[in-house]
């Protein structure tokens, strides 16, 4: 690692995954780099590297990427085997060169999960966390005016603890860090971060069912409690909501098998 | 789908069926440990307590039973949940990376496949007498217990009952090394599944968090020593020579 301040110029080595297609073959293809400022971004690096090979008319890297402010989770990218690379609790897109030494050769992957196929180089097809989201539907809510502020009560520890799940970009992180591809934190953060407030209760149950179900059913992964996707989490989500899903998910199934469902069929008025 | 279904057909419900099994083994674990080391005192100890086991009868069997089905469940839903987390990282990583997961947690399969394959030479070794048949308690002369078996207070085999001489199949089956050997590795390595095993059970059940997540950590690492030393020290004794059969079985080798 450069020191923080150093402007030093580096040179290091991009050694990335290049694959045409879902179907074509792939293999890591080395990119040097020279005179990086350490203060440029990573993406920033493969905006460089890409003009070059613009200019020399070869086909770009392919890497997804939007906000470039930690926020939206479109991001990816396993660099020297970590989700995100170095640094704890930020996403690839506020990874800077200073994390790297001068003559690194820095190992750049896609996120690898069955159920995140691969579309091109580094990028992936995460919509299987879209059909997760779909999944746990809606939540009862009163429309129309703005209701009063603070005109459901909520304790200020429940929402601090919702707001920690809500933190979740769903950018898959944890999938890709996991050594069985499981979407445990993902769906759990998602789970929870309804779960927490009273205004998450109506369909609470019902919710983790069908988030837990569908979860399954994409081809992710079981959690063997390693942990090692809140180790990568860019926004540093605990492992803690695994458990309390873990929890939810069998209160639920006791009380779907015993609860009894209404039978009217002539409805009322 | 009814709760069955969830159980048996959901990752988290087969999780739950390994961390209920894995609570029913360990608790076998432990009582089978505090049991084993009443070799320690007079062979009437251990002997006596064999007797009173065979005297349960029915409830044995009951327990066994359970025993039984907790290792078929157990083993069906690590062999399950393992099949389909190989398929659900179907490309590997070019460079394979641990962020924290521990060594215990990344052997659990390994440990798990020498638990079982040494449970089935115990069984083998100590219940059925397959093998070392020359000191399988059935070959050895009855022991004749000089003091009530108690337990809880209640006397439960009395004394001058014929029993099984236990104590000398265990000393006799450990003198051999690759016995004792075979013995202490496989301990070691449950030790270490439990190592893992009883931490994640709390986090499968809902029940740990960062709170006190530090604490349960240090009661699983001292409950693992505690539970390797225990096991430990039996062949360890014998091989020491601080265990050595008593008397009548040395009167019979010679006979
Ligand atoms: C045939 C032998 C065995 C195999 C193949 C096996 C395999 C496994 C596997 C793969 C796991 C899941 C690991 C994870 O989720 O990270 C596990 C968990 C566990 N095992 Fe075993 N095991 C065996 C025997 C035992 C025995 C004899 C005991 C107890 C004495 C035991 C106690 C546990 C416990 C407490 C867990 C934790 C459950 C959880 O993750 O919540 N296992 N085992
Ligand atoms: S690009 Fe939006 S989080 Fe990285």
């Amino acid at each position: 690692m450069v020191a923080e301040n150093s402007t030093q110029p580096i040179s290091v080595t991009l050694r990335v995954w290049r694959q045409a297609g879902p179907a074509a073959p792939g293999k890591f293809v080395d990119y040097p780099a020279t005179n990086v400022s350490p203060h440029m971004s990573f993406l920033e690096l493969l905006d460089v590297v890409n003009d070059g090979l613009t200019l020399k008319g070869e086909e770009p890297i392919a890497f997804a990427h939007d906000c470039r402010e930690g926020i939206c989770g479109t991001c990816s990218c396993t660099i020297n085997g970590k989700p995100h690379g170095p640094g704890h609790g930020v996403a690839t897109c506020q990874i800077y060169m200073r994390a790297f030494s001068d003559g690194d050769v820095i190992i750049v992957e896609p996120f690898r999960a069955r159920a995140f196929p691969l579309v091109k180089d580094l990028v992936v097809d995460r919509s299987a966390f879209d059909q997760i989201i779909q999944a746990g539907g809606f939540i009862s809510v009163r429309t129309g005016a703005a209701p009063d502020a603070n005109s459901i009560p909520v304790p200020k520890g429940d929402a601090d603890l919702a707001m920690d799940a809500a933190a979740c970009i769903g950018c898959g992180a944890c999938v890709a860090a996991c050594k069985n591809a499981s979407a445990m934190l993902f769906v759990a953060a998602k789970v929870s971060q309804l779960g927490l407030l009273p205004q998450g209760q109506p369909e609470r149950d019902s919710r983790v069912l069908a988030m837990v179900g569908t979860m399954d059913a994409l081809g992710f992964g079981n959690c063997t409690n390693q942990y090692e996707c809140s180790a990568a989490c860019p926004k540093a989500i605990s492992h803690d909501f695994i458990a309390r899903m873990n929890r939810d998910y069998l209160k639920a199934s006791v009380r779907a098998s015993f609860k009894p469902a209404a039978s009217s069929a002539t409805g009322g008025a | 789908m009814n709760l069955a279904g969830r159980i048996f057909g959901s990752s988290i419900g087969r999780k739950v069926i390994m961390a209920i099994t894995g609570v029913i083994l360990t608790g076998f674990v432990i009582g089978h440990l505090v049991g084993n080391l009443q070799i320690f005192a007079e062979p009437d100890h251990i002997n006596g307590y064999g007797a009173f086991l065979h005297q349960l009868g029915p409830l044995l069997w009951v327990a066994r039973i359970v025993l039984i089905a907790s290792a078929v469940l157990h083993i069906w839903a690590a062999t399950v949940l393992t099949m389909e987390n190989h398929a659900a990282r179907d490309v590997k990583y070019g460079v394979k990376h641990t962020l924290r997961a521990t060594l215990s947690s990344r052997l659990m399969r390994v440990s798990g496949v020498v638990v079982l394959a040494f449970l089935i030479y115990h069984l083998a070794h100590f219940t059925l007498g397959f093998t070392q048949a020359a000191t399988f308690k059935e070959s050895l002369p009855l022991y004749t217990l000089g003091t009530d078996f108690k337990v809880a207070g209640f006397i439960t085999v009395r004394a001058g009952t014929p029993t099984f001489d236990v104590y000398n199949m265990v000393v006799l089956g450990f003198q051999k090394p690759v016995v004792s050997l075979f013995y202490i590795i496989a301990v070691g390595l449950l030790s270490l599944h439990l190592l893992h095993g009883a931490d994640s059970m709390f986090q499968t059940m809902g029940w740990r968090s960062e709170k006190w997540a530090g604490g349960l950590r240090k009661i699983v690492v001292l409950f693992c020593l505690v539970y390797f030393v225990g096991n430990l020290a039996i062949p360890g004794a014998v091989l020491l020579g601080k265990l050595q059969p008593h008397e009548p079985a040395r009167a019979a080798a010679t006979r």
